[in-house]
Parts: structure tokens; sequence; C-alpha cells
């Protein structure tokens, strides 16, 4: 499965490569922000992304709406520290699929991606 | 200033640590901060805007900063490395996203994480907002959470001096 990891944090990106790594998944691009992302999902063709919300230039909620406009269909996860319901509310509206709150842990960010994938039936690795 | 402005950050700081580096946090006594002068060589630094504005810090000495990164990020960084003061930032963006979600005002923002290194640095901060400091202790050494916050004020700006 093609995942698509975007943040601004190379840390955080390393970390959920290194998650994914472990769950099985291996087939990772890596985007730094929202304008990037956009510039990579046509020639990638992501099966799954994972968008952080602050982001310099485009954030993960203006990406995920631009994003909507050509694919309503891929699943997207949200993986941030905003925690407040309304935020949470504010990307589901958006288009977003499943939301993780930073900090997390790998059973966790397992568990939403399962979730996430049996939601549109995809089949988990 | 309002200690429920604080209480979210004791909260926060001791879930970031715990779940992403296996670090328990205890918590020293809460005190303003009158001189202003430089924490640890190491500063995260987040802005605040919205119905509270203002600035968070996490200050860290050197070499606590550089155990906390290698739990974090699974390696060993120098502090001068691009990838050292991603880390940091990262660290001090969870634990001000998740303690705004605490707070009893709800419309607040962060801004993208500022990471300044070198001893003897200071973050001023405007003289009108108070700073409460919050001395946290680990296993990786001590930890300050300096929070500088105003309801319904304009934003306090940092301004970095090395």
């Amino acid at each position: 499965m093609r995942i698509m990891l975007i943040d601004d944090s190379k840390t955080m990106r390393n970390i959920q490569r290194s998650v994914l790594g472990q769950l099985g998944y291996t087939e990772i691009e890596e985007a730094c922000d929202g304008e990037d992302a956009l510039s990579k999902v046509g020639a990638y063709k992501p099966q799954l992304l994972l968008v952080d919300w602050n982001m310099p230039k485009m954030d993960g909620l203006s990406f995920v709406k631009a994003y909507r406009q050509s694919d309503r269909t891929t699943p997207v996860i949200m993986v941030t520290t905003e925690a407040e319901k309304s935020r949470v509310i504010e990307a589901i509206k958006a288009g977003v699929n499943n939301y993780v709150i930073k900090p997390f842990t790998p059973d966790l960010l397992y568990q939403r991606i399962n979730e996430t994938l049996a939601k549109c039936g995809m089949a988990a690795t | 200033m309002d200690p429920a402005f604080i209480v979210p950050f004791i909260t926060s700081i001791q879930n970031v640590f715990s779940t992403m580096l296996q670090l328990p946090v205890e918590i020293g006594e809460p005190a303003v901060k009158v001189d202003r002068q430089p924490t640890f060589d190491v500063s995260g630094i987040i802005g605040m805007s919205g119905d509270v504005t203002g600035t968070i810090i996490l200050s860290f000495p050197r070499a606590t900063a550089e155990r906390v990164v290698q739990l974090f990020a699974g390696m060993s960084m120098s502090a001068d490395s691009a990838d050292f003061a991603d880390a940091i930032g990262e660290l001090v963006n969870m634990v001000s996203g998740n303690a705004k979600a605490l707070f009893p005002t709800k419309a607040v923002s962060i801004s993208c994480p500022s990471v300044v290194v070198g001893t003897g640095h200071t973050v001023a901060i405007p003289s009108d907002t108070p700073v409460v400091c919050v001395p946290c202790s680990t296993d990786c050494g001590n930890v300050m959470i300096e929070v500088a916050l105003k309801v319904n004020a304009d934003s306090a700006r940092p301004v970095v001096r090395a």
C-alpha cells in the first residue's frame, strides 16, 4: 500500500515511518507541508495519507480541502496536536476520515489505520 | 496568572513525555519568573493567539535536551544539527497543542515552533505579560516550562537574544 506522510517535522515523519514499517507498510512517500504534498500526490497516487495540521506554507486542513476537490475517496487520517472537539469536527467536515491526536502510541496509530481502511473497504497489510 | 492556564501544561508534559519518551516527569512548585534571566541552553518556543495570547517555552540544559531527543527520535543527535531543533520543536508543539485543548477558553491557535540553542540566551517577553515557570525533573535531567500568557490581549511575540 502506498502511504504518504505529510508533516513539517522530519522527526515525526521518521517516527511514523518506523511505526508503519513495523506494521508492514514500507511503500512510503513524504511531504513537508500541504504545498509539497499537493505537488506529489498526482504522481505518487497514495492509497492512504497521514496529514499533520499545523505546517508552514499550507496547513493540513487547507491541504485536505484542496485534495478533496480532485480525490473524494482516498482515506486521509489527520495526525495532529489539535485536540479540541471543534477541530476534529472541522477536519471531518473538510474530508478527513479519521483522527489521531499526538502524542500517540504505535498501537493507537495501527488501530486508527485499520479502522480507516476497513471503513473505506480496503484491506490492511 | 489563572492556574487554569498552568495546570494543562503540567498534564500535557507528563502525557507527552510518558507516551513518546516513556519518561516520567516530576513536577516542582510553579513560581512567577521575576528576573527574566536565561533558564537553560536549549529553548523550544511556541506562540499562542486567540482568546489567550502569549508564548510557551520548553527549556532544557544542553545535555538533557540531547538525552531527550535521543529517546524521542531513537538516535543520538548533536544540539547543533537541524534535526535536533526539529525534534525539540515537535516536543514543544505537542506539549502546547495538548495543553490548549484543556484551556477553559477554547479559541486558541498555536504557531509553528522555533528553537534556540545557545548558552545564556534569553527569550524576551513583554513586561506586561506574567511568566510562570514550572520546574520539571526527569531521569534525563531538569526541564522548565515557561508559560507567558495573557487573556484577550495583544500577542506577546518573543524577541530572541542569543
